[in-house]
């Protein structure tokens, strides 16, 4: 099957402005991206480059001003509200703050409970589910009953990729989904994410500031950068021998957990900084 | 499905009641409240007499006998007229009430959620609502529609609305733009679902807050019209026997007092219970919402008590340059359950132009480590035991009046979060401008001079704008820049800083790390960085202290704690380090297509 899951062509998101004469604040400005079944595409950028807008344009919570996203080709942007619904089982979110992507004031089982009671699943079987879905993640089986400040950050996050899971999506918009977490946490979510990929044939979108984190975990990579899709190709490429110089200013300031590797690094960096000066002027 | 509705009911309320109960001033006024809505049911079929029965031979008869609280001027059973008017006001308030909750409410969700030409009409009609004095349209309605009191309150509840609309419309449009709505939104619920369930459960409280006050303001208007004389007089309200009482004040003076009595002692138990449900309910979100982290940590506190930390090499790098020394510091918070330790015992040393990095997870104690340092722990929270001795001063036994000494001349401090460190009411100029003139007691012109060469060394493109700028005008890497700026503006011997370039892109981070590592040649500064990033260690720092739980584990030269490291938990911790490993690689050779650029 060589028909990409999702695919993005060309899209254009503009924010309104505030008055009539103002023309907006254009996010995204002709991003195109294609993304396989069972593939991890991670989206690497600084804030303010887009990354976490297209993803939710994806999702349908960004107005797609120009351009199209198919999903299984079927034109999946600008559909109303109804019909955006009728998507939950296919594309699915995780956010990056564990902290506010939880009603507070909800038990875990309600939380999870509520895509499946949403899609008219009776109790009896959304307890069951619940029930799989909390040992999907690694969490104890009496969680459900829990609110969630009862649980840490990397709980919490494992509580919102079962949210994630509960319907069965094909595609799992992961914005930032690591970033809030201890080292420790990190690795050990992206191990998850990256199991669950292997039984269900998942995809995702990996939308991170972290290129090593993107290097972890994605098939393949793309870069952006003011609303722009500057660079893309393979994972190991574009993270270790990037083509654009945006990509490689970004590779070189991320700093290496090494004293000597990392005093390399900034050698490199300084003299790419050096030579982007003296060329900045012709 | 009703067993999970039900169980989600009562977990977040669990036990208001109760906690309402346990409250003396809440719980007199529900017993009140509680006594008054038995009249409002029962109130006519308990009425010993017709209300409005007046019989002339008894024409304000005193209290007692016949009538246990005597009759009014045309003869009419003061008790009777109590009970039914009890009844005809407090019904008369719910249904302002009523009136005002279903157009503030309805108007505000929808309003709130939607925006849009809604949100437009609906805010200017408040707006325009809430410009009308409220006694004029009263009057005015009486005069076109006639003197029934559920007319009046009907048109109350109108003018009332605005209340609940200006509440629930800021409550929502914040609940609008939680990630959790958008997660529902994404798992398919609808929107009428997401209201009811995520954005009604936010602003329940407040509004049940609200309605208590907003009850009592109707009953009070209510009753002041009928003391007026503007009620229908076939009607018995509190109001109009306020105003039978009024017009007998000097031959029988009791009768102004049951009316009186009532709408005081409803009014004032509505206003209690309005504020101890404030307490209970929004007091009890908030601590809802504290972040429990490291609340796993703190078992395993106690079990590492007796480990000492790892050490490589010689502790101290060079003997005459130390500057600061921390030994067996132990700090402690004080919470309803007695002192919780947070940090057990932390030895630590920095000398003159050394980098020492204190690294480790969320609610490890460094942060906690770093502020008692600078006796600025937050509220509660104090040392219980050890010395930090700055330059050969004692800090702890010193008390304030040696840390306003040090704080500024002899530590500056960064913090994370640059923007929630500078004062948005203040320009950055001034910002940087009054630590200099207390301090250093420059004058205002070499004050300015100073601070501008300083957002020049920290690498500020354009000193002289970002000086007249307010801090929201600027990037964070910039506000990061003149935070560092103003921390090493009194050239102070230390810096503390306390995850630096956390909240920073990678591309400005290693500006302002080359910032630092620039500005500890320069100044021969000493620097304490808290950080969690090991590639911010390897940058910078020459020494390390891995912290865990309140411990340090493990502290030596950065290169041996990278390449020789012993305890566990640091090895375990560099493990979990991505960088350098290798790529995950395309999904399948065979089809293999780049992302169209």
């Amino acid at each position: 099957m060589t028909d990409p899951l999702l695919d993005v062509r060309d899209v254009e998101v503009r924010y309104p402005g505030r008055g009539l004469r103002s023309s907006g604040f254009l996010a995204l400005r002709g991003v195109s991206l294609d993304i396989r079944e069972g593939e991890t595409v991670g989206l690497v950028g600084e804030s303010g480059s887009g990354k976490t807008t297209l993803g939710r344009a994806i999702l349908g919570l960004a107005p797609v001003t120009s351009g199209g996203i198919g999903y299984r080709g079927r034109e999946i942007s600008g559909l109303s509200r109804r019909q955006r619904r009728a998507l939950s089982d296919q594309i699915q979110v995780v956010f990056q703050d564990p902290y506010s992507s939880l009603n507070p004031s909800m038990t875990i089982e309600a939380i999870l409970g509520e895509p499946l009671t949403a899609r008219g699943r009776t109790g009896g079987e959304a307890g069951r589910r619940i029930a799989e879905l909390l040992e999907r993640v690694a969490l104890p089986s009496d969680a459900g009953r829990r609110l969630p400040r009862e649980f840490s950050g990397g709980q919490r996050q494992r509580i919102a990729i079962a949210r994630a899971l509960a319907l069965e999506p094909r595609l799992i918009v992961c914005d930032e989904a690591v970033s809030a977490l201890d080292l420790s946490n990190r690795a050990r979510i992206l191990r998850l994410l990256t199991e669950i990929q292997e039984t269900t044939g998942v995809s995702y979108l990996f939308v991170s500031h972290d290129l090593a984190v993107v290097r972890h975990i994605s098939h393949r990579v793309a870069v952006m950068y003011r609303g722009e899709i500057v660079e893309s190709g393979d994972g190991d490429t574009v993270t270790s021998d990037p083509a654009h110089p945006y990509t490689r200013r970004l590779l070189l300031a991320a700093p290496v957990p090494d004293p000597d590797l990392q005093a390399r690094r900034r050698r490199e960096r300084a003299a790419l900084s050096d030579r982007e000066n003296h060329e900045r002027p012709a | 499905m009703t067993q999970e509705t039900a169980r989600r009911r009562r977990a977040p309320g669990r036990g208001l009641l109760a906690r309402l109960f346990a409250n003396p001033a809440s719980a007199v006024s529900l017993a009140f409240l509680f006594s008054v809505a038995i009249v409002v049911v029962l109130g006519e079929p308990l009425a010993p007499r017709d209300p409005n029965h007046s019989s002339l031979y008894d024409i304000l008869s005193a209290p007692g006998g016949e009538y246990p609280l005597g009759t009014d001027g045309a003869g009419r059973d003061v008790l009777s007229r109590l009970l039914v008017a009890t009844r005809v006001s407090v019904l008369a308030a719910l249904l302002a009430l009523a009136v005002s909750l279903v157009l503030g409410v309805a108007g505000g969700m929808l309003a709130g959620y939607y925006g849009g030409w809604f949100d437009t009409v609906s805010t200017w009609l408040t707006s325009l609502v809430m410009s009308l004095p409220a006694i004029v349209v009263l009057l005015a309605a009486r005069a076109v529609l006639g003197p029934s009191v559920w007319l009046s309150m009907a048109v109350f509840g109108v003018i009332l609305s605005p209340v609940f609309f200006r509440l629930v419309y800021s409550l929502v449009s914040s609940v609008r733009e939680e990630l959790y709505v958008d997660a529902a939104r994404v798992s398919g619920l609808g929107d009428a679902r997401i209201m009811g369930r995520h954005i009604l459960a936010v602003v329940r409280a407040p509004i049940i807050v609200q309605a208590a006050i907003v009850t009592s303001t109707a009953i009070a208007v209510q009753s002041g019209l009928e003391f007026l004389g503007l009620g229908d007089s076939s009607v018995p309200t509190w109001g109009g026997m306020l105003n039978e009482g009024f017009a007998n004040i000097y031959r029988a003076p009791m009768l102004l007092l049951w009316p009186a009595l009532t709408i005081a002692l409803t009014s004032v138990a509505l206003a209690m219970l309005a504020n101890t449900l404030r307490d209970e309910l929004e007091g009890g979100n908030r601590s809802a919402e504290g972040r429990g982290d490291g609340e796993g940590d703190k078992e395993n506190g106690s079990r590492e008590a007796a480990h000492a930390p790892i050490r490589h090499g010689a502790e101290q790098a060079d003997a005459g340059r130390e500057l600061l020394t921390v030994r067996g510091l132990r700090v402690g918070y004080r919470t309803p359950a007695g002192i919780t330790e947070v940090v057990h015992g932390v030895d630590l040393s920095v000398g003159r132009g050394e980098v020492h990095g204190l690294v480790g997870e969320s609610g490890s104690g460094k942060t906690q480590t770093a502020f008692a340092v600078m006796g600025l722990l937050s509220r509660g929270g104090r040392v219980l035991e050890g010395s930090v001795s700055f330059d050969g001063e004692d800090l702890v036994t010193g008390g304030e009046s040696a840390l306003a000494r040090i704080r500024g001349r002899g530590i500056g401090y960064v913090p994370q979060e640059p923007m929630s460190n500078l004062d948005p009411s203040f320009t950055i100029g001034s910002q940087l401008v009054e630590p200099l003139r207390v301090c250093l007691g420059m004058d205002r012109r070499a004050a300015r001079a100073r601070a501008l060469e300083l957002l020049e060394r920290v690498g500020i493109p354009d000193p002289e704008r970002t000086f007249s700028s307010y801090p929201h005008q600027v990037s964070g890497g910039m506000a990061q820049r003149v935070l560092i700026a103003g921390a090493v503006s009194t050239e102070p011997a230390l810096l503390i800083a306390d995850e630096p370039t956390t909240a920073l892109d990678v591309t400005v981070q290693a500006e302002v790390l080359d910032l630092l590592r620039d500005l500890r040649q320069d100044l021969d500064m000493g620097v304490l960085l808290v950080t969690h990033d090991f590639g911010v260690v390897a940058d910078l720092c020459d020494r390390v202290s891995v912290m865990r739980s309140g411990h340090i584990v493990e502290t030596g030269p950065t290169r041996e704690i990278f390449h020789r490291a012993r305890h566990p938990y640091t090895r375990s911790l560099l493990d979990s380090i991505l960088d350098g490993g290798g790529a995950r690689g395309p999904l399948a050779p065979t089809d293999r297509k780049g992302v169209t650029p």
